[in-house]
């Protein structure tokens, strides 16, 4: 891979203004939309091959959720391409003014290994209907997929424009030392700062898509049931808790752990099997490296006492149960890092409402939730919990809705996607403003007299009665 | 032992966690205090304006003070509704539910201000981050330090001093500021040192507002009526020595004509810098000076290049004791020249000539992206071509500068020349973190989003994806497998 030869031909296609096009861009969104369309057990059976990842979970969080990000861009194109007119002031009277989006140019799309298809692609979408050249580079930690991507897109995109290129550290790195006009990184904040600073010698914007511990608060006065099949949903049913926004740890009060214990053991249970290692609808953990990590969690002298469920492993086959712990002291391994795996501690606090200084104590998460049925509470954490975003009352389904910004804050990123929100990180929003010969105001211009600082005073204010006083001289 | 930037972000960390400053109130009070501070320390700021840059009173109205006071009113008008929660459409799968955007403030924010104008460039983006709810750092630039004082010295008495402080100091000061996590960083100046900022950023995974320069071109086509050229020439003359004298980020670079207009164009310059700004070196009015010796140098040695030096068709002389420089026309000066790869920043002005006005199109493109365009035409299909294929912060058709003033248009860059943007309500959008909030009820559940999966599930989740709501019911009512339409398989 020479990637300055290939940052450079796709700049030559960029300059041809070709990317520019609605015609293009709606051709290459049907284009992905065909991909899925076409080649869905292709797709389902290189995720399955990457991580197990269960038919039903492979359709519905990544292929579908790509058909939809393409099918709603194809709906919205024209209306996200259209100038938007905003109003001027008396000050630069007579004039109009409208903000023009514009493609940025050849940006990267960098994706992680969770959802090596729907990562991939989600930002794909938003470069090419903002008119942007791309080059993706999916992870080599999900390898089977990388390569059905590469084949891909080889094979229905416009490969002029629209490049995979895959590979490992060294071929990124080449990457990273290119001038972008855009970067969009999707994985953790150790290569995120990483990216920051390659981006930064090229000035070059960049949109992090990161994770972080993203906590489940349980107040008491609720369907246990409900919350903990939610709960489960989001953890073990996404990607085995692989998921950036996964529940990473649960806060309850004391009195509520027996019941909301009891309530995820059977839901566990009618979901997975008594032996879910055997589940066929449980994701495994990547490769040995990622297993290693989590089995390290697990050995923690401060928290080998502290399961309560689950903890068996499957070394062959990476396998890892839904496990749960209890009381886990603040200072052991799993509440200092993202666990991204199927452990979920359980934190108890005396005061549900504690919780909230518990999160803030913390860095600011991807993603925050919480189950309750108590309005003032629900209140107060929205207004006192700074995340990406937040969720009442059930788990991961933000990231379903495209008329939320996805995105996070602080550690957990910068920049969001999804829908409008991705055609506008693809974009620069230009400001356009028109104006004519006539009603040339001369007090903009020396030589400066009082007079000219009067009627600029009463300009700039949006004084109209100053205006004429000036005008005529009182 | 902890340094004063230190122990400044943990007073503001502690105040910003009071949660004080995210209520309306405060942020209320904030800008009127910005408003009252310009009304009591008028006379105070056009004098320290006058010191570090040589401006006249009526432009520093102008550019900083009436910048400022319009900037602070229209937010206060507007903070609400700014902070109201966007409500956000819900589809009906995810019935019942209700789903909204809140801004919240980011935390503790570093703003950096750069010399050129440095009363508006310290204060407006502070209007954007009071109005969002942050504790803030201003660190004013030390090359304007009469400014720097007076903003030292009126900020703590007017705003609250425990989460809006002043950092004075040169580049160690900056250094400093720049090894601690902050919440977001803005900074204003040039491509260099936002690199370091950026680089500097990336440690603590701080998201930054980069207001850079670049050479802004403007594009002057040949105009037929006699108004209209005086109009145009006036509004170039206006956006290159008016801001500053040409520091400005803004300000006009170079211009672009076709060959034969050249002339009528100079000509026509010529007579309103006299009448503007006066004839004599020693007796010129109502122009900036050029701010240190540093920069007077750098400017006049874009002159010394002996092409260069050829190239001047008016002004080309220099003042070095008061750090004055003629305004100054130069024709076709060498286009690899220093002069014409690099930001001028200061009051020289080179006229490039083209066959034919189009080609200023490929002319911009194959330079780094302006912070601005400004062109003169009235030819429509001109016009569209430029806004279809040039890239730039912002374009202006028929003026130059007055974009800076629109509150309604964003206000930043593309490429070389920064990213991120602020004005209005983008200033506070740029302070804010734009949280996606969803809440659902524990009442109704979908079984299919659970395991174990089988078919029925996938064929659920199908449909509830494409918002099928027939197919939905159908298949719930057992009914799907017979009035399955083939649009699938």
């Amino acid at each position: 891979m020479d990637a300055e030869a290939i940052v450079k031909e796709l700049r030559g296609t960029y300059g041809t203004g070709k990317t520019k096009s609605y015609e293009w861009r709606v051709s290459q969104l049907k284009a992905l939309l065909k991909i899925g369309e076409n080649h869905e057990k292709e797709i389902a059976a290189a995720l399955y091959s990457d991580l197990s990842k269960p038919e039903l979970e492979a359709f519905i969080h990544e292929i579908s959720m790509m058909k939809t990000a393409c099918k709603l861009a194809l709906k919205e194109l024209k209306r996200w391409m259209k100038p938007e007119k905003v109003k001027t002031s008396l000050t630069s009277f007579p004039s109009s003014a409208e903000i023009v989006p514009e493609p940025l140019g050849v940006v990267l799309v960098i994706s992680a290994w969770n959802y090596p298809f729907l990562l991939s692609l989600d930002p794909v979408i938003g470069a090419i209907a903002a008119g942007n050249a791309v080059v993706l580079k999916p992870s080599e930690i999900a390898p089977a997929t990388s390569s059905v991507l590469a084949k891909l897109l080889g094979q229905y995109m416009d490969v002029s424009s629209i490049r995979v290129v895959e590979g490992a550290v060294p071929e990124t790195t080449a990457l990273l030392e290119q001038k972008w006009d855009k970067i969009f990184y999707t994985g953790n904040g150790k290569v995120g700062r990483i990216v920051l600073a390659a981006a930064a010698k090229h000035l070059t914007p960049v949109v992090l898509e990161l994770g972080g511990k993203s906590p489940v608060v349980v107040d008491s006065n609720i369907d246990y049931k409900i919350a903990v099949r939610r709960i489960i949903a989001g953890k073990w049913g996404c990607n085995n808790g692989q998921a950036c926004i996964s529940p990473d740890y649960i806060i309850t009060t004391k009195e509520n752990v027996p019941k909301l214990l009891d309530a995820m053991k059977q839901e566990l249970e009618k979901f997975y099997g008594k032996d879910p290692l055997k589940s066929g609808d449980l994701s495994r953990i990547v490769n040995a490296n990622h297993f290693q990590r989590l089995s390290k969690l697990l050995d923690d002298n401060k928290v080998v006492d502290k399961v309560v469920h689950g903890g068996q492993r499957d070394e062959n086959n990476l396998k890892i149960s839904p496990t749960i712990l209890l009381d886990v002291p603040e200072d052991s391994l799993i509440m200092k890092e993202e666990i991204f795996g199927p452990l979920l501690p359980i934190i108890t606090v005396n005061k549900v409402e504690d919780s909230i200084q518990f999160i803030n104590a913390r860095e600011k998460p991807l993603a925050a939730y919480l189950f309750t049925s108590n309005k003032k509470l629900e209140e107060e954490f929205v207004m006192n919990i700074s995340a990406g975003g937040l969720l009442i009352n059930d788990t991961t389904l933000q990231v379903a809705l495209s008329t939320l910004p996805f995105g996070g804050v602080g550690e957990s990123g910068m920049g969001s996607c999804h829908g409008k929100f991705s055609f506008d990180s693809f974009s620069h929003k230009k400001a356009v403003l028109r104006r004519s010969f006539a009603g040339d105001v001369p007090a903009r211009y020396p030589p400066y007299t009082t007079g000219k600082a009067r009627f600029l005073k009463a300009l700039l204010n949006g004084d109209i009665i100053g205006l004429i006083r000036a005008l005529i001289g009182w | 032992m902890n340094g004063i930037e230190e122990d400044v972000l943990s007073e503001l960390t502690t105040t910003f966690r009071s949660g004080r400053t995210r209520s309306v109130a405060w942020r209320k009070a904030q800008l009127q205090a910005i408003l009252k501070l310009l009304d009591e320390n008028e006379e105070e700021i056009f004098e320290a304006l006058k010191q570090d840059l040589g401006k006249h009173p009526v432009e520093s109205y102008r550019d900083e003070v009436g910048v400022v006071r319009k900037s602070a009113t229209n937010a206060l008008r507007c903070v609400e509704k700014w902070m109201a929660p966007q409500k956000a459409p819900i589809p009906l799968v995810l019935f019942p539910a209700r789903g909204a955007v809140v801004s919240e403030p980011l935390g503790v924010v570093l703003i950096f201000v750069s010399w050129n104008f440095p009363i508006s460039l310290t204060l407006d983006p502070a209007i954007g981050a009071i109005s969002a709810g942050n504790t803030i750092v201003l660190k004013p630039s030390e090359l304007a330090p009469k400014c720097s004082a007076v903003l030292a010295n009126t900020i703590p008495r007017y705003l609250d001093p425990e989460a809006i402080k002043v950092v004075e100091g040169g580049q160690d000061v900056s250094e400093q500021l720049l090894q601690l996590k902050w919440d977001k960083i803005f900074f204003t100046g040039s491509p260099r040192v936002g690199r370091l900022i950026m680089s500097a950023a990336a440690k603590h995974l701080t998201p930054v507002t980069l207001e850079l320069g670049g050479k802004c071109p403007t594009i002057l086509d040949t105009l037929s009526s006699s108004y209209d050229l005086q109009v145009a020439v006036k509004r170039i003359a206006g956006g290159k020595w008016g801001p500053c004298n040409g520091q400005a980020c803004i300000g006009i670079d170079y211009v672009l004509v076709e060959t034969q207009f050249a002339p009528v164009l100079i000509e026509l310059l010529e007579k309103i810098i006299k009448t503007f700004y006066g004839e004599n070196l020693k007796t010129l009015g109502n122009l900036a000076r050029i701010v240190n010796k540093h920069h007077f140098d750098r400017v006049h040695n874009l002159l010394k290049d002996p092409k260069v030096a050829a190239s001047v068709v008016y002004g080309g002389s220099v003042d070095e004791e008061n750090m004055v420089i003629e305004p100054t026309i130069l024709l076709n000066p060498p286009l690899d020249a220093d002069i014409m790869t690099e930001e001028i920043f200061g009051p020289l002005l080179p006229i490039i000539t083209l066959n034919n006005i189009e080609e200023s199109i490929q002319f911009i493109n194959s330079r780094p992206k302006p912070l601005a365009i400004y062109a003169f035409t009235k030819n429509d299909s001109l016009k569209e071509k430029i806004l279809q294929e040039t890239s730039s912060g912002s374009l202006t058709f028929n003026d130059a500068m007055i974009q800076f003033i629109c509150d309604t248009l964003p206000f930043g860059g593309v490429g070389q020349s920064g990213y991120g943007r602020y004005h209005g309500k983008f200033s506070f959008d740029t302070f804010s973190h734009e949280k996606a909030v969803l809440h659902r009820s524990l009442l109704i559940e979908l079984e299919s989003r659970y395991p174990p999966w089988n078919n029925f599930k996938m064929e659920f989740v199908r449909l509830a994806y494409d918002y099928d709501y027939l197919g939905l019911i159908l298949l719930l009512l057992g009914l799907r497998g017979i009035f399955r339409t083939n649009r699938r398989q």
